[in-house]
């Protein structure tokens, strides 16, 4: 075998050159190579096929009215099934703001229900409630409830856009595209 | 040759009804063998059937001990065999969508004749599940897995979680409150999975030239449930996994295994 070009005095253990050859010089190993060749691309062709192009889902950014639809207090329950989504207008960190929730449990996925009597989301899978704010204070949630990303549109409505996830425990709430700030 | 010829001194024709279907061409061509009355002509009896052939002409005196396999291994298979027979009934009476789903099941259960099918099917997954483990308890407990039966172990062990992946898939197909939930469960694991869950550690490794390869609607849960949440389309799948891909998987394996043990001699052959 001859030794490669920029060899520094030590044979290579397996030049392209003889790594081709070697596969070459027999019908079975050619074989054995294609077929193996072909496993490797179906199986990362089944895997891309996997992820769906075309889930049926609600829109990810959608309008929710005007802010004053949403008075000191208010919790709106009407996106629940449709979006997913808990819009409240609450105090946090001394602020007056507009945000939406999520309605997902971060225990283990269930959805929230909205209690209006003990004013607190409660998860009626294994008990975990959360304040209105979206704090977890009962059951086994380890986190709060996270937030979408909120603003006004350019009509004046408010725009929830749901491919942004805010989480208090990281500090994310004070990032202003989490609320929107209302005189209380 | 013994058994096809006719008899010498028969009373009425040269042959009985019996003898003339025996030695008829359609019998002939079904039927490749002489009667087995003798020992040539009994090993003929199985090898030249598709189902008998796959038994060994032989059964060794120690593939009958009971008492050392429980026959529990033989017991899964038969279950497996119930289940799948059972399942292919259901499939008359089942629509895997929104609107039939859980209403087909109740029709399986109150309407349709012999629909008692769809509880011998959910509990004959049930005593699967419980003998699958009594037998993988058996094979550890006598050592059975022992050189050189390693690998068989370890297609055992594949085997074990396609039995609880088609009990996972089974269990979203009548769509209430338990199959709900209980995937949405299983999928938030798979979303904390390390690398290839969007919520994981680790996932942000598999980034090729800075491209996010797992995100959330690109990560291992998203592609079990086809859909950010369990949904219609999650139903679909789990429908098409359950009936068709990780039955065959499992067929495969099982015939993998079943031909390893006779190779190494036979059922609790000894070491």
């Amino acid at each position: 075998m001859n030794p490669s070009p920029h060899d520094d005095g030590k044979r290579p253990l397996l030049s392209r050159r003889a790594a081709i050859v070697a596969v070459l010089c027999s019908p079975a190993k050619l074989g054995c190579a294609a077929l193996a060749a072909v496993a490797g691309l179906w199986t990362l062709a089944a895997g891309r096929m996997m992820l769906n192009n075309m889930p049926v889902q609600s829109a990810r950014r959608f309008k929710v009215g005007f802010p004053t639809d949403y008075p000191d207090g208010y919790v709106e329950t009407k996106y629940k099934e449709t979006h997913g989504i808990w819009l409240v207008n609450g105090r946090y960190a001394g602020r007056q703001e507009i945000f939406a929730l999520s309605t997902v449990c971060t225990h283990l996925g269930c959805i929230t229900t909205w209690q209006q009597r003990g004013e607190e989301f409660k998860c009626p899978c294994h008990g975990s409630a959360f304040h209105k704010d979206g704090m977890n204070f009962e059951g086994p949630a380890p986190r709060p409830l996270p937030r979408y990303a909120i603003r006004i549109a350019e009509d004046g409505q408010l725009e929830v856009d749901r491919g942004r996830t805010f989480q208090q425990q990281l500090g994310q709430w004070s990032d202003p595209d989490s609320y929107v700030a209302v005189q209380s | 040759m013994p058994g096809v010829d006719p008899p010498g001194n028969a009373p009425n024709n040269a042959m009985s009804l019996r003898e003339r279907i025996r030695n008829a061409q359609m019998f002939k061509s079904i039927f490749r063998h002489a009667r087995p009355v003798d020992h040539k002509n009994r090993v003929l009896v199985v090898i030249s059937n598709l189902v008998l052939h796959l038994h060994p002409t032989a059964v060794k005196e120690h593939a009958m001990r009971m008492r050392f396999t429980w026959c529990m291994g033989g017991i899964t298979f038969f279950l497996f065999l119930v289940e799948t027979i059972t399942g292919v009934l259901l499939m008359f009476y089942y629509r895997p969508t929104l609107f039939w789903a859980y209403n087909d099941m109740l029709g399986l259960r109150d309407v349709v004749s012999l629909g008692v099918l769809r509880e011998i099917h959910r509990w004959g997954a049930h005593a699967m599940v419980i003998t699958v483990m009594l037998h993988m308890y058996r094979v550890f407990l006598t050592g059975s897995y022992k050189s050189p039966r390693e690998f068989n172990w370890v297609v055992g062990v594949l085997l074990l979680l396609l039995t609880f992946l088609l009990s996972f898939t089974g269990y979203l197909l009548p769509w209430d409150q338990l199959s709900v939930w209980a995937v949405t469960v299983g999928a938030n694991m798979a979303e904390a999975a390390p690398f290839v869950g969007a919520q994981g550690p680790g996932h942000q490794l598999l980034s090729p030239g800075g491209s996010e390869m797992i995100t959330s609607g690109s990560d291992a849960k998203f592609a079990i449930l086809g859909n950010s949440e369990v949904s219609e389309e999650t139903l679909n799948r789990f429908y098409v996994l359950h009936c068709v891909a990780i039955p065959l998987l499992a067929a495969v394996l099982m015939a993998l295994h079943f031909w390893r043990v006779r190779k190494d001699g036979g059922i609790s052959g000894p070491l």
